[in-house]
């Protein structure tokens, strides 16, 4: 099967699509055509860009551009959970503990994948190193900042519970715990509920584009299911170390809470 | 018997504050608002950070963990707060009795924390840091939110018990009457220092 590849004449009409409704939204004073534009350039040239550098890797294809690679998007992935807080940790902290989780989390589950479950060769083969490392961090990235943000946000506002837990000779860990609970869960949900809601409300976006691309939905379909686990694998266990670290900083060693570790984010 | 030993601390304005708490006795402890009376209070609870040595008994604050200390020298915050559904979950231990002295039925237990009234709070979180078997208390103004009967039965009750479990006391305390009736000693902050005032009879 081959597949058919599209033209930029294609890709246009496409876009007239999205230009046709910013146009209405403007009409109808809504106010988002100028942002809806924007979103769909920055796709279209984001995604080219990455075209044209997926295409040179491949062609080159050795460990290091693909290490090199991986570490770029890494350090992005740490700046979007710094950017997506409320209240940070001063110092850069908040930056240290998210890239910190992912790169356990996220790199180790893409390697073990790589090298125990599908076993490419080589098993950095960029064709598959790169698609299951940026999967993998865009969903550890997702749980790592709902986690961080849901946990710096309540334990800030409760700090009055945390200290007075403190008082009645609570240790640090039992004097958090329902935040740090809390925390976990809503960096997890998004990825439980698509993990039940898969294939009966939607159908998975890699699943759906390998079907496109001519592999049998048998093939799609057993790919998709080792993505879904490893995703919740890689996020469970990036939002359980970050929640942990995070918790740990905000007291000191004579378990008192730092709530002034934390500052505010000015929104903008 | 426990004594509680404050030497040089140091924290915020004050400064060098040296103080001996014996067992079973309140040292009472006035200054206008803002002099710091709660901040001494929390350095002694090692909730805040802060310079000095203070020791129970042998032991010294910063040789034993922070949780462990803090159980035995046991702060009741002026604002008390609460986490669980229940008042009851929040004891350590039923304490039937206390409720019974401070008038609740025994019922309160199973009462909703979200409907209890500023004065009911300040009792029960007196109960509940008792239940949990300190060896010296640190008490921020416990009589503030509470009426003139209810605080005399606060009072002796604190009394009763201290006496019973030779507790040393740190009581921050306004007014001048209620320094008579439950004092051993009492100092006012000046400044950066304690002054020892007498208590006239």
């Amino acid at each position: 099967m081959s597949v058919i590849d599209l033209t930029w004449w294609q890709l246009s009409l496409a876009a007239a699509l999205v230009v046709a409704l910013a146009i209405c939204t403007h009409i109808a004073r809504l106010q988002l055509g100028k942002p809806l534009i924007v979103a769909a350039v920055r796709t279209a040239v984001q995604l080219a860009l990455v075209g044209v550098i997926l295409e040179a890797l491949f062609a080159v294809g050795t460990l290091l551009w693909v290490s090199l690679l991986g570490l770029a998007m890494l350090l992005f992935a740490g700046q979007q959970v710094v950017s997506r807080q409320k209240y940070r940790l001063r110092g850069g902290w908040s930056f240290a503990i998210g890239t910190l989780s992912m790169l356990v989390s996220a790199f180790s589950v893409t390697i073990l994948s790589l090298v125990v479950l599908i076993g490419p060769q080589p098993w950095y083969q960029p064709q598959y190193s790169i698609p299951l490392l940026g999967m993998l961090l865009g969903n550890t990235m997702t749980g790592v900042a709902l986690g961080l943000d849901r946990l710096t946000e309540s334990m800030r506002r409760s700090s009055d519970i945390i200290e007075n837990r403190l008082m009645l000779g609570e240790t640090w860990r039992q004097a958090s715990i329902e935040f740090r609970r809390d925390a976990m869960r809503a960096g997890l949900m998004p990825t439980i509920n698509s993990m039940a809601a898969a294939g009966i409300v939607f159908l998975p976006g890699m699943m759906t584009g390998q079907i496109l691309a001519g592999t049998s939905p048998t093939v799609a379909v057993k790919y998709q299911i080792l993505i879904m686990f490893t995703i919740a694998a890689g996020t469970g266990f990036g939002t359980f170390v970050s929640v942990g670290m995070c918790a740990k900083h905000l007291f000191d060693q004579r378990e008192r809470l730092c709530i002034d570790r934390l500052k505010e984010l000015k929104s903008p | 018997m426990p004594q509680l030993k404050l030497e040089t601390l140091s924290i915020g304005s004050l400064e060098k504050i040296a103080l001996d708490v014996p067992p079973g006795e309140v040292i009472c402890l006035s200054g206008s608002s803002g002099s710091g009376k709660s901040r001494l209070l929390r350095a002694v609870a090692d909730i805040e950070p802060h310079n000095g040595k203070i020791s129970l008994d042998d032991k010294e604050q910063n040789k034993i963990p922070g949780h462990q200390w803090r159980r035995q020298v046991m702060l009741v915050p002026a604002q008390s707060a609460w986490w669980y559904e229940t008042v009851g979950e929040h004891f350590n231990k039923p304490m039937d009795e206390a409720l019974k002295v401070f008038g609740f039925p025994a019922e309160a237990t199973g009462w909703q924390v979200s409907r209890l009234s500023s004065g009911e709070k300040q009792r029960l979180a007196l109960i509940r840091a008792l239940s949990y078997e300190p060896s010296a208390l640190l008490l921020d103004e416990p009589t503030a939110n509470l009426d003139v009967e209810t605080t005399n039965k606060v009072e002796k009750w604190l009394l009763a018990k201290i006496q019973k479990h030779q507790y040393p006391v740190i009581w921050v305390a306004h007014s001048k009457e209620q320094i008579q009736r439950v004092g051993s000693r009492h100092f006012e902050i000046q400044g950066s220092h304690l002054v020892e005032r007498e208590i006239s009879q």
